[in-house]
C-alpha cells in the first residue's frame, strides 16, 4: 500500500465524486441516472465484478493495523464514445451500480460535468447529507448529564 | 475418521425438500423477505456479518432466511460465500476518532467533549415483554425534523494519554504496519496482537463473551472499566490501483469499545492505566465489549504481568477455540456416518472382551481343581 500522498485538485475532486457514488444507495442511483437521461454507448475495459475488501481497523483506535473483516465491494472500468475512461469501485453487489458509477465517472472528466454535477451529484449528496444530519438529530436528542449521587458516606 | 459413504440420494433430496417446507413454515402465514430481515432483525444481521467476517447486510439477511434463524449455520453460509470473492485489496485503516456516532458513553468520565450520548440503546429499558408489538402497524414516535451535525468526538483515553497516565498506543513504522491475515494464513502461536484482534472480530459472541466474564469473575482480574463505548459510521478508503490513490469505497457501522485498566506496574512498565480493544462490524456491543476485555487479559505477556493459568490469559486456549465455524464443524462431523470406524473399535472390544472371558475361565477352572 503505497504513501498517503498530496492529491492534485483534480485528484481531489475526482476522488470526492468517486467516493459519493460508491457510498450512494444503489436504488436512487439508478433512479437519479434514469431521470438525468444519460444512456450513452460505451466498451468495458473490465466488466463489473463483485469481490472483496479487507477492512482494517487499528488496536486502540490508533495503534498497529488490523484485519478487521472483508467487506463486498463491485468493481468495472469503462471507455465511453467519447473516449474518457470511467473508473468504479462501489459498496455492495450491485452490478449496474457499479457501471453508472464508472459512466458518471467518465462524464465528470467531460464537457457534460456541470450538468451531471446539477442533475445526479448534487441531488445525491443532499439525500445523503440530510439522511446523515437526522441521524445526528436523533442522537443528539439522547445525550444525557447524569448526576453522580451523594452516597453520604461521611 | 470419516469415511466416504455413498447412496441415500433420495432420502437426502426428500429430506432437503422437506426443510424448504419447514423453513417456509404455515404458508397461511407472510412469508418475511429479505429486506424485512436487514431492517428489523437487524442485530441478528449484525452479529451475522461480525461473526461471517463480511460486511454485507444483505447477504446476512438472506442466510439468515435460508438458516431458518439459526445464525451459526448463517454465519457458516457468509464465510463460504466469503471464500468465493476475489480479493480487490486491503483498505486503509479506519478512523474511529472519526466515527458520525449514533451512540458514545464513558463510564469513566462523566463530562467528556461531545457528550454522553446514549443511541438506540436497550439499557434502562426494563426488559419487560411488550405486549403491544403484538399488533401490527403501531404509530411511530416522531423523528426530529430539525438537522444537526455530528459533534467532534475525541478519544476518551486521549485525556488519559495527554497525562500520560494510560500506556500509548502509537502505529508502529509503516513497513512493519502489514497485520497477519488469518483468512490468508493458517494462525500460528505465539500470535501478535493484530492476529488476536483478527481472531476475535470475528469469533463466536458467546465464546468471547464466557471468556470476558471469566476474567471479570476473577480468573486473570484485570479491573476493566469502559473507558469509552462508541456505535456509528466510518468511510472506508481503499485504493484503486489505476488511478493511484484511494477512493471511500463505501460506509460501514461499526462498535468500538476501548477499556482502561487498572495497572499497578510490572519490571519493565511503570504504574499506568493500560487498554483493552474492541473493534466489531455493526451495531454489537456485548461483543465488543467482551472482545476488549479478552484482548487486556491476552497481553498479560507484553505487560510482564504474571502467568495466572487462567484460561483467558492462554493464547492457544482462546484463539484455536473461539471460532464457531471451526468448533461447529468438529463437533457436528461426528453425527456423519462413521461405519467403518466404529465397526473395527465394535470388532476391537469383542476381541478384548473374548480374551477377558477365556482367561476369567482360566482362572475358575484353576481355582476348581
Amino acid at each position: 500500500m503505497s504513501e498517503r500522498r498530496e492529491l492534485t485538485e483534480e485528484e481531489a475532486a475526482r476522488k470526492a465524486w468517486m467516493s459519493l457514488l460508491a457510498k450512494a444507495p444503489a436504488a436512487r442511483l439508478v433512479a437519479l441516472w434514469a431521470e438525468a437521461g444519460r444512456e450513452a454507448g460505451f466498451t468495458w475495459l473490465r466488466a463489473p465484478e463483485v469481490g472483496g475488501v479487507m477492512v482494517r481497523g487499528r488496536a486502540g483506535g490508533t495503534g498497529a493495523a488490523f484485519n478487521l473483516g472483508e467487506m463486498s465491494v463491485t468493481r468495472c472500468a469503462l471507455k465511453t464514445e467519447a473516449g474518457a475512461v470511467g473508473h468504479a469501485m462501489v459498496q455492495g453487489r450491485d452490478r449496474k451500480k457499479a457501471e453508472i458509477a464508472a459512466l458518471v465517472d467518465a462524464g465528470m472528466q467531460g464537457a457534460d460535468a456541470p450538468r451531471l454535477r446539477a442533475e445526479l451529484l448534487d441531488p445525491l449528496e443532499a439525500e445523503m447529507t440530510a439522511a446523515r444530519a437526522a441521524r445526528a438529530a436523533r442522537a443528539d436528542q439522547t445525550k444525557v448529564d447524569f448526576f453522580t449521587m451523594v452516597r453520604g458516606e461521611d | 475418521m470419516y469415511v466416504a459413504v455413498k447412496g441415500g440420494e433420495k432420502a437426502i433430496d426428500k429430506a432437503h425438500e422437506w426443510l424448504e417446507d419447514e423453513r417456509r413454515g404455515d404458508v397461511s402465514v407472510t412469508e418475511l423477505s429479505v429486506a424485512q430481515i436487514r431492517e428489523q432483525l437487524a442485530l441478528a444481521v449484525n452479529r451475522v456479518m461480525a461473526e461471517g467476517s463480511l460486511y454485507d447486510p444483505d447477504l446476512a439477511a438472506l442466510a439468515i432466511k435460508q438458516a431458518r434463524g439459526d445464525l451459526i449455520e448463517a454465519i457458516f453460509l457468509i464465510r463460504a460465500y466469503r471464500t468465493t470473492l476475489p480479493r480487490f485489496g486491503y483498505s486503509q485503516p479506519v478512523d474511529t476518532g472519526a466515527m458520525a456516532c449514533d451512540r458514545r458513553i464513558s463510564a469513566t468520565f462523566k463530562d467528556v467533549p461531545g457528550g454522553q450520548v446514549l443511541g438506540p440503546t436497550f439499557d434502562y429499558t426494563h426488559r419487560l415483554l411488550d405486549f403491544a408489538l403484538e399488533a401490527e402497524g403501531l404509530e411511530r414516535p416522531e423523528a426530529p425534523t430539525e438537522a444537526a451535525e455530528h459533534p467532534v468526538m475525541p478519544r476518551v483515553t486521549e485525556f488519559l494519554n495527554r497525562e500520560g497516565l494510560i500506556q500509548d498506543e502509537v502505529p508502529p513504522a509503516a513497513q512493519a504496519d502489514q497485520p497477519g491475515d488469518l483468512t490468508r494464513e493458517p494462525l500460528e502461536l505465539p500470535a501478535d496482537r493484530p492476529l488476536r484482534l483478527q481472531a476475535l472480530t470475528r469469533g463466536d459472541e458467546g465464546f468471547v463473551l464466557s471468556m470476558a466474564y471469566s476474567t471479570q469473575r476473577g480468573y486473570a482480574k484485570n479491573h476493566p472499566f469502559v473507558g469509552e463505548l462508541r456505535i456509528g459510521a466510518v468511510p472506508v478508503e481503499a485504493e484503486i490501483p489505476e488511478l493511484g490513490f484511494a477512493i471511500e469505497v463505501g460506509e460501514i457501522t461499526l462498535t468500538e469499545c476501548e477499556t482502561v485498566n487498572q495497572f499497578l506496574g510490572s519490571k519493565s512498565e511503570p504504574p499506568q492505566f493500560t487498554r483493552g480493544y474492541g473493534l466489531v462490524f455493526g451495531q454489537t456491543e456485548r461483543k465488543a465489549i467482551s472482545m476488549a476485555l479478552v484482548d487486556r487479559a491476552l497481553r498479560w505477556k507484553e505487560l510482564g504481568e504474571d502467568d495466572k493459568g487462567a484460561p483467558a490469559q492462554d493464547e492457544e486456549f482462546v484463539l484455536y477455540h473461539s471460532d464457531n465455524i471451526q468448533a461447529t464443524g468438529f463437533l457436528e462431523h461426528i453425527k456423519l456416518p462413521h461405519y467403518v470406524d466404529f465397526q473395527s473399535e465394535l470388532e476391537l472390544v469383542r476381541k478384548i472382551r473374548r480374551e477377558a472371558d477365556a482367561a476369567q475361565q482360566g482362572v475358575r477352572r484353576e481355582a476348581a481343581e
